[in-house]
């Protein structure tokens, strides 16, 4: 039987993690939803309605009310449908995962982001930011916040699960494109364990793009920057 | 007396730090007692450096010695852990997105945390640039206000009726409008009215009046930290 329909629809696209997120946190609380695949170089009408001042995707519209900013929307559907939490319970716990949260937005996603922007020149201190970020979350997964969890949620998948995971997938496509190495399991054991546990839940495979199309894609992206970038010498 | 921070509530802070002073709002409004500690930033805490390694900054909040981190964080960990008094983000989920979205814009456009010894990304360049780079950084600083003021209207709060986590994101910043006002020629009372009349309501709350510190120490503080960087 098909889900109650929840009036949700999705502004997304098809190759931003942070849409993934929304999208895989909507799978994991079995919603309905409809979805529009955003062309991120003419936004619509509707997102740039929905979302003047950053006019980025995801926008989840929940009974035609914008809710924005990935991380804002998981806590929206978290306490909206509160089945299948992705939240712990404990206030303390609450506040490690915001603050986990907070370092893949503002830290490792920037740094491997940088990677992939980054001339020649700049690429080992930028792969360097990228081990110092891993670093720290290794450190977590082996005798800190996280030791001895499968997910960082637990047994089963939680929110910081989802905003680590649906990203990381960059960093193979990255390592692929870049001619880097990014995630040695030796360097992370734990880090590559939980990666390839996160990766084969059913959820997470119905949701991320097969790597041929994330391949294609971040190279012609970076075509197109060293293109931009030899235009401006 | 023990170093460690086992006992209680301990808030490790600095004064001038609109970031510290968020959690000492919180904590008032929800009239939790706690020990204040002071960090002297040029020669840090070993206690600090152990409840903040990612960052090494204030403020922390040392529950029982557990640590939390980032002003906001703490802020929404307080509302949670006191939920029976002085909620500080509303019931509804809606409503609830809002306040996190908006606290969020301020994080963004306001604050975003650089690296030293830069502070308070947009009003920062305010008194550290001269000429055309302050004319263009007074501009962008009165945009953001302006959109902020956009958002008030006209509610007594930025949440309605109810004080919560975007005046508390939001409050600590006015302290530093004198200042700015000083060093580059803006009127905050002209351009965003309704925002300085926001926040002289919030500063009738206890809360709020005890913890912002005067902003003639502020601009004290500013004219010593051009000093400290030789800005005339």
């Amino acid at each position: 039987m098909a889900p109650p329909s929840a009036d949700l629809k999705l502004l997304g696209s098809w190759a931003s993690s942070y849409t993934h997120r929304v999208q895989l946190a909507l799978k994991l609380k079995g919603l309905a939803f409809e979805y529009a695949e955003e062309d991120l170089a003419e936004k619509s009408p509707s997102l740039l309605l929905h979302n003047p001042i950053y006019k980025k995707v995801p926008v989840l519209l929940h009974r035609g009310r914008p809710v924005l900013e990935s991380v804002i929307i998981l806590h929206y559907l978290d306490e909206t449908w509160p089945d299948v939490p992705l939240m712990p319970g404990d206030p303390y716990d609450r506040a490690l995962a915001r603050f986990w949260c907070h370092i893949v937005d503002d830290k490792l996603g920037p740094a491997v982001g940088a990677v992939f922007a980054s001339p020649s020149e700049g690429q080992a201190a930028a792969v360097e930011q990228v081990h110092e970020n891993l670093r720290l979350v290794e450190r977590e997964l082996r005798d800190g916040a996280f030791a001895g969890r499968r997910f960082f949620g637990g047994d089963k998948i939680g929110v910081l699960d989802v905003v680590l995971g649906c990203g990381s997938y960059w960093l193979a496509v990255f390592e692929e494109v870049m001619e880097v190495k990014l995630v040695d399991p030796e360097a992370f054991p734990l880090f590559h364990s939980w990666l390839r546990d996160f990766e084969e839940q059913e959820e997470v495979k119905a949701i991320i793009p097969a790597i041929d199309r994330l391949l294609e894609y971040a190279r012609g992206v970076r075509q197109m920057m060293l293109g931009l970038s030899s235009q401006q010498q | 007396m023990a170093e460690g921070a086992s006992e209680g509530l301990v808030l490790l802070d600095f004064w001038v730090s609109p970031f510290g002073q968020r959690c000492r709002i919180a904590l008032a409004e929800k009239g939790v007692e706690y020990e204040y500690r002071e960090e002297n930033l040029r020669d840090k805490s070993p206690l600090l450096l152990k409840s903040n390694p990612v960052h090494k900054k204030i403020p922390v909040l040392i529950d029982h010695g557990k640590p939390v981190c980032e002003s906001l964080n703490i802020v929404q960990y307080i509302d949670e852990k006191w939920p029976d008094r002085a909620p500080l983000l509303p019931a509804d989920p809606y409503a609830r997105a809002e306040a996190r979205f908006w606290a969020d814009l301020v994080e963004k456009k306001v604050c975003i945390p650089p690296p030293p010894p830069r502070m308070y990304e947009s009003g920062t360049k305010l008194w550290k640039l001269k000429g055309e780079a302050q004319e263009e950084a007074t501009k962008e600083f009165i945009e953001m206000l302006k959109l902020l003021e956009g958002e008030l209207g006209d509610k007594k709060y930025f949440g309605g009726e109810m004080f919560g986590l975007v005046d508390i994101a939001l409050i600590p910043f006015t302290a530093w409008f004198y200042s700015y006002e000083a060093c580059a020629k803006l009127s905050t009372e002209k351009e965003v009215p309704k925002l300085v009349a926001w926040g002289k309501r919030c500063r009738e709350r206890e809360s709020v009046s005890k913890s912002l510190p005067d902003p003639l120490k502020v601009y004290e503080f500013v004219c010593f930290l051009k000093k400290v960087y030789g800005i005339e």
